[in-house]
């Protein structure tokens, strides 16, 4: 067996071909974004002769990271998810990369603010961006009334939105939903955002606030539209959307007018129903919080050395080579998304096939944009909200009752977590 | 001089099991233990934490939410296989044209990998557009959301289960085919018709059978645990199909608790080790072994 184990190892390592240095990448994607990310990867082999990188797409590449960095042979380098950077670097899973970078003249003024700051945890760097995204509401303009189809006309309040989708949702016999308005339930992919959406956190400092007052406002807000919709007939009716990568997506077959999601979402639309007409606006504000307005949840795919990589310095020179404009902005728009930096070229937007590509870079700039928070326990804590989420969204729960069992959970892993991660 | 030679010849050619049983099953059954005991995130040295992961789990409603759902589901899952597979068995072991054909469709849906299952199933019991739900329409009922309704989504995974009976089916079928003719002959002889020759022929005879598929029935069900994670991501809706195993993974691989996790695992073994007992237990009065 480890004969064979220094065989396959051997044999990655000599595919770089004679003197050059072979560096791991494993990475999350598959189909097009993965094709995308090995055009980039040869581009990085072709422009020298001393590092060759081997890209792998691999599933679960969060897990399988954190056990190959176990067992001390993880990748040079890991496309991970923003999200996990707090838990990786408590567990101690993760290289620092603050030296590397300032080396290589990347710092805060090399990104978008917003972009920038997650990056960094407990003073120290720990990733830099692979593709980064922006999340705003998708509007269907022929689905609409004509006095709220365009972006400047789109209601700007949650109160206004909330009105709009009462008006154009359609009921059938028995009271089944046919068309909605509006569903904070569908995607259903950032459910721990929606109290941020209403001014609250999740964290505040070294407390777990899930249960803040803006958050239940924020669940009492969804759980309105449960209310009004039925929950049955709401469930019911999402049992029927298709996937959101295929035609028989809710938005493109017009099941909803509008919807949450981030830039990629012009990609799919491209791909699956090139004729679907929509535009994106920011996500609308509580009326009594006007500060709000221009928030945007951020999201980032990003790349990261594991601790006890092989070769930790090679791996930087194509991370670093990655952040280059020429080359971000590459990746970027073949993936369909904003970029991270803080410089963009006139082409990249020009030329972008994402027709809102500025709107997504305005709302990544904006003072209100957010992101997942850094904290170990997130993971857990987005499971929470989840639940929390769907015991709302089924009128099991009151928004209070289901916040207040989240907080009451998490307080206790929270205490668990510092006593048995953080103090060692 | 010879039997000694015999059994060195014997365990060298044992050896390549003995180590893989050694390496791959006795030690991480032992190791599990151990971490059990202490707070250990994979990355950095385990440290002995005592009994503090199972005072946690006795306070962890989250815990307790997959224990009710793991139970649920074994109490529904297992009779309801087990009469089908008995059903099925019983149907295949009468005399009609073409059985072989027979046995081997209702053999291979158990074949189906688990996760194709789950995806298949996902389609199957959609709400909206599923098979099952246009069929009940067709018939005038009006359907439940099987797959988002936490009232039905345990029973959507219970039913689902019964896919998987052919493995039992198989195994009843042999032990069909093994009672004797003589006694059906004689209870004909008493005047027992067919509910009568089954219950008082038929199920005796094969209950050492009966008990075993029960027994790996439990244990399997205890375990359940690729078709909801395909089917029902976290558990959802609201965590009414989340399970113990789920827990155990999600504990190890998601939130970097392997203490925790093991101790979650050596739970479920207590758990599964005692309903085993109780059944065997059950079992002495109800359970007609040939040979005393």
């Amino acid at each position: 067996m480890a004969v064979a184990l220094y065989v396959g190892e051997t044999s990655v390592s000599r595919q770089g071909g004679a003197g050059r240095v072979s560096v791991i990448y494993w990475e999350k994607w598959t189909g097009d974004e993965g094709e995308q990310m090995r055009k980039v990867v040869n581009a990085f082999n072709a422009s020298q002769s001393k590092v060759f990188v081997k890209y792998l797409s691999i599933s679960s590449v969060d897990q399988k990271t954190m056990l190959a960095t176990a067992g001390n042979n993880p990748p040079d380098v890991a496309g991970i998810w923003l999200e996990q950077i707090a838990q990786f670097s408590d567990a101690g899973a993760l290289t620092d990369l603050t030296n590397l970078a300032k080396d290589s003249g990347l710092g805060a003024d090399h990104y978008i603010k917003g972009y920038w700051d997650p990056l960094n945890y407990h003073g120290s760097l720990w990733a830099l961006p692979s593709t980064p995204a922006s999340i705003a509401l998708h509007v269907r303009p022929d689905l609409v009334p004509t006095e709220f189809a365009t972006p400047e006309t789109f209601p700007k309040t949650v109160e206004g939105l909330d009105a709009m989708s009462k008006r154009i949702s359609k009921k059938g016999k028995g009271g089944s939903l046919v068309m909605a308005g509006f569903l904070p339930s569908n995607p259903g992919w950032w459910n721990w955002a929606w109290g941020t959406y209403f001014g609250g956190k999740l964290v505040d400092g070294d407390k777990i606030t899930v249960n803040s007052v803006e958050n239940v406002r924020a669940f009492e807000w969804c759980q309105g539209y449960a209310k009004e919709f039925g929950s049955k007939e709401m469930t019911s009716f999402q049992g029927g959307f298709g996937n959101f990568s295929s035609p028989q997506d809710a938005f493109m077959t017009g099941k909803v007018a509008t919807e949450i999601n981030g830039v990629w979402k012009g990609n799919y639309i491209k791909v699956q129903r090139p004729d679907t007409p929509w535009f994106a606006v920011p996500f609308p504000y509580p009326a009594n919080r006007p500060d709000l307005a221009g928030h945007a949840n951020l999201s980032q795919d990003v790349l990261t050395i594991p601790r006890g990589a092989k070769h930790p310095k090679e791996a930087f020179e194509f991370i670093a080579f990655v952040q280059r404009q020429d080359v971000m902005e590459r990746l970027c728009k073949s993936h369909g998304k904003n970029s991270p930096l803080a410089k963009v070229s006139e082409e990249f937007f020009n030329t972008h096939p994402n027709k809102f590509i500025r709107l997504f870079d305005q709302l990544a700039r904006s003072p209100k944009a957010f992101s997942s928070p850094q904290i170990g326990i997130y993971p857990q804590i987005s499971a929470e909200m989840t639940v929390a989420f769907q015991e709302v969204n089924n009128l099991q729960k009151t928004p209070k009752q289901a916040l207040d069992d989240a907080q009451a959970r998490l307080d206790k892993l929270w205490i668990t977590y510092k006593s048995q991660v953080l103090t060692r | 001089m010879n039997t000694r030679r015999d059994v060195r010849i014997g365990i060298l050619f044992a050896m390549p099991w003995i180590f893989g049983f050694l390496i791959f099953l006795v030690y991480p059954i032992l190791a599990s233990l151990f971490y059990s005991f202490t707070n250990f995130s994979v990355l950095r040295e385990p440290k002995m934490v005592g009994i503090s992961n199972y005072r946690e789990l006795a306070g962890d409603d989250v815990f307790l939410t997959t224990l009710k759902n793991t139970l649920m589901y074994v109490v529904g899952a297992v009779p309801l296989g087990t009469v089908v597979a008995i059903g099925l068995a019983m149907l295949l072991n009468t005399k009609v044209k073409g059985m072989a054909l027979y046995r081997t469709l209702f053999f291979l849906p158990s074949l189906v990998p688990m996760v194709a299952l789950g995806t298949l199933f996902l389609w199957v019991f959609n709400g909206d557009y599923g098979l099952l739900n246009n069929a009940l329409r067709g018939v005038g009922l009006s359907p439940p959301n099987w797959l988002s309704d936490p009232l039905w989504a345990k029973w959507t995974l219970i039913l689902i289960s019964t896919w998987g009976s052919g493995q039992a089916m198989v195994i009843y079928l042999a032990a069909l085919q093994d009672v004797p003719i003589s006694l059906y002959e004689a209870a004909e002889l008493d005047g027992a018709k067919l509910w009568a020759k089954t219950r008082n022929v038929t199920l005796p005879m094969i209950s050492p059978v009966i008990l075993f598929n029960v027994l790996m029935g439990i244990i399997g069900s205890l375990q359940v645990f690729a078709v909801p994670y395909v089917m029902f991501p976290d558990g959802q809706p609201a965590r009414s199909t989340y399970f113990f195993a789920s827990y155990l993974y999600d504990n190890a691989f998601r939130f970097q608790r392997m203490g925790y996790a093991s101790a979650i695992g050596w739970v479920m073994f207590v758990i599964t080790l005692a309903l085993t007992l109780i059944a065997l237990k059950v079992s002495d009065k109800h359970v007609h072994y040939e040979r005393g």
